[in-house]
């Protein structure tokens, strides 16, 4: 067998096991809409942490922190830093999310908006947001999907047919199974992600430069403005760098999918421990970084920094590792995907179209409708993958503009009397839309800072002015005195 | 909502302090510790006291939450 023969072969090995898996974890329950978008809220502190970890875990930080690593150099440790803050925010926000989670029997995070500030409009908008900004996160894994095929079958497959093949089995994977499938498939893909990780980490310095600390010293002498910021940009210096992490943190667990993935939890409690112990999981990050960074010098000028960690594991490796890498990716890639489409559709479906255009459908009739959006939603970012080339880590940053938009709605939402739903609702407008003019207009970093975290500086500002002008409103979350059982 | 205690909020701002605030401090290459350029060290030490300072926030946190039973996980009816 040819090396790409070999490579591809062990790649849908391990993702025909993936789904077999998700398969089989699924069709054990009766799916309602429930027990497929958030299991029947069974999930103790093993599932919530592999369910978390998984959808955290993304492509993202496999493919597109290598490759920051290797063409952006120094600003690529935001990544470091925001995973670990995103916890400490989480630790706050997310156990009161969930009591009110449970107490009002939320599924998604724009029931968590209606419930707080009882208006079906601001629902909505947080709904068609969260779709929005969720299509360059899908796309970031369908591309990362397409690069893993790409240079495994040694260029024979492109992209274009990878990226289809992808969408068809990650969408037929969410129709079938539901969340159930996902939390399970974590348990492999964590395992292989880890052993690819420490082996690729350990193995690529150490075979090249005779290990670790030879490699970045050798790094040091050819480049050393390299490892430090700005490294390789003009403008993403150290007020960049902190403001791309508040935005970041904050933003961490306001994707719709993370949110909603707090609800599967057993208690508060959970979700709390989970937040101290999810950070010792990033540990495995540093020894990606290390690959992105071997390869300034072993694969120097390639024109896309996302392909450089799979470029040097098929120049050192033989081709089944090479699968078994390749692997773990698609399912790294392929994990997330399911989990973000599933949110999206069940956004779109439970919270945008029935409220606004259709009161009267059955829950059953909305359950089919975020089926056949898992198939809208797909082939939306497959087009974009398809059509637009950007780096991995770019559209993720994307996504955090948006969505972190969210932040002020849900922190003061939680923690305030005060705020008002005329003031998020201005607020969220106002931020998603300076973040949209700014990202468009290519005013990315804005005076040095990162332009999603200007827009919710005036997002913040927004909801303060206007909330003090429209005061008197209650919340309903404001005593929650704790609940006898 | 009951908002997090004073203590805990502090606990949570010292990873903050230390890896996104004070980056002028430590984002530099040397002195390079176990082979690592600082600024790599730091951030990979900070990943491992975060939970340090989380677990003491945990333990100030977990006896002012709703339904706490001691340490054990509540089950639910």
């Amino acid at each position: 067998m040819s090396p790409s023969a070999v490579a591809l072969s062990v790649i849908f090995a391990i993702v025909g096991i993936g789904s077999g898996i998700g398969f089989y974890a699924g069709a054990r329950y009766k799916m309602d809409l429930e027990q497929w978008a958030v299991a029947g809220r069974g999930f103790g502190l093993l599932l919530v942490w592999l369910l978390m970890a998984g959808e955290i875990y993304t492509t993202f930080s496999f493919l597109g922190a290598s490759g920051w690593a290797y063409s952006q150099g120094g600003p690529t440790l935001y990544i470091l830093a925001y995973l670990t803050l995103g916890y400490v925010v989480s630790f706050y926000i997310l156990p009161p999310i969930w009591e009110v989670g449970r107490k009002y029997r939320l599924q998604t995070q724009s029931d968590f908006f209606q419930c707080r500030y009882g208006s079906k409009y601001l629902a909505a908008l947080v709904a068609l947001v969260g779709v929005i900004f969720l299509i360059p996160y899908l796309q970031l894994q369908l591309t990362g999907l397409g690069i893993i095929v790409e240079v495994a079958s040694f260029e024979g497959i492109g992209r274009t047919p990878a990226m289809l093949l992808a969408f068809a089995l990650v969408a037929g994977f969410v129709w079938f199974s539901g969340v159930r499938a996902v939390a399970w498939v974590s348990v492999l893909k964590d395992l292989l992600l880890l052993c690819a990780a420490v082996t690729i980490g350990v193995e690529v310095p150490r075979i090249y430069f005779g290990g670790i600390g030879p490699m970045f010293a050798a790094l040091a002498r050819a480049k050393p403005a390299h490892l430090t910021m700005p490294g390789a940009t003009a403008n993403q210096g150290h007020a960049w760098f902190i403001s791309t992490v508040l935005l970041t943190s904050f933003g961490f667990y306001m994707w719709p999918q993370a949110m909603r993935s707090s609800f599967t939890a057993k208690s508060g409690d959970t979700l709390r421990r989970n937040s101290v112990l999810l950070p010792l999981y990033t540990i495995t990050l540093p020894l990606i970084f290390f690959v992105g960074f071997a390869a300034i010098l072993i694969v120097p000028g390639l024109k896309n920094g996302d392909l450089s960690l799979l470029t040097v594991v098929r120049q050192t490796f033989p081709a089944w590792f090479l699968g078994l890498i390749g692997g773990a990716g698609a399912l790294t890639a392929m994990v997330p995907a399911a989990m973000q489409i599933l949110t999206a559709a069940t956004l779109f479906a439970k919270n945008l179209y029935r409220p606004i255009f259709a009161p009267s459908m059955t829950d059953a009739q909305v359950g089919r409708l975020a089926r056949m959006m898992v198939l809208v939603i797909t082939a939306i970012a497959l087009y974009f993958a398809i059509y637009s080339s950007t780096t991995l880590v770019a559209l993720l940053l994307l996504g955090y503009a948006g969505v972190t938009q969210f932040f002020p709605g849900v922190v003061l939402g939680l923690f305030s009397r005060r705020v008002t739903t005329a003031g998020v609702f201005s607020g969220m407008a106002v931020g998603v839309v300076a973040a949209a003019l700014f990202m468009l207009s290519k005013h990315d970093p804005l005076f040095g800072l990162n332009a999603g975290f200007v827009a919710l500086c005036l997002n913040f500002l927004v909801v303060g002015v206007v909330s003090l002008l429209t005061s008197g409103q209650t919340s309903p979350f404001a005593e929650t005195a704790p609940q006898p059982e | 909502m009951k908002p997090p205690s004073l203590g805990a909020i502090f606990l949570g701002l010292i990873p903050f302090v230390a890896v996104c605030f004070s980056v002028s401090l430590w984002d530099r290459v040397h002195p390079m510790v176990l082979g690592l350029p600082f600024n790599l060290f730091w951030l990979i030490l900070w990943i491992l006291l975060t939970p340090v300072c989380m677990w003491y926030a945990y333990r100030l946190e977990a006896p002012r939450a709703p339904n706490h039973f001691s340490r054990k996980e509540r089950v639910r009816p």
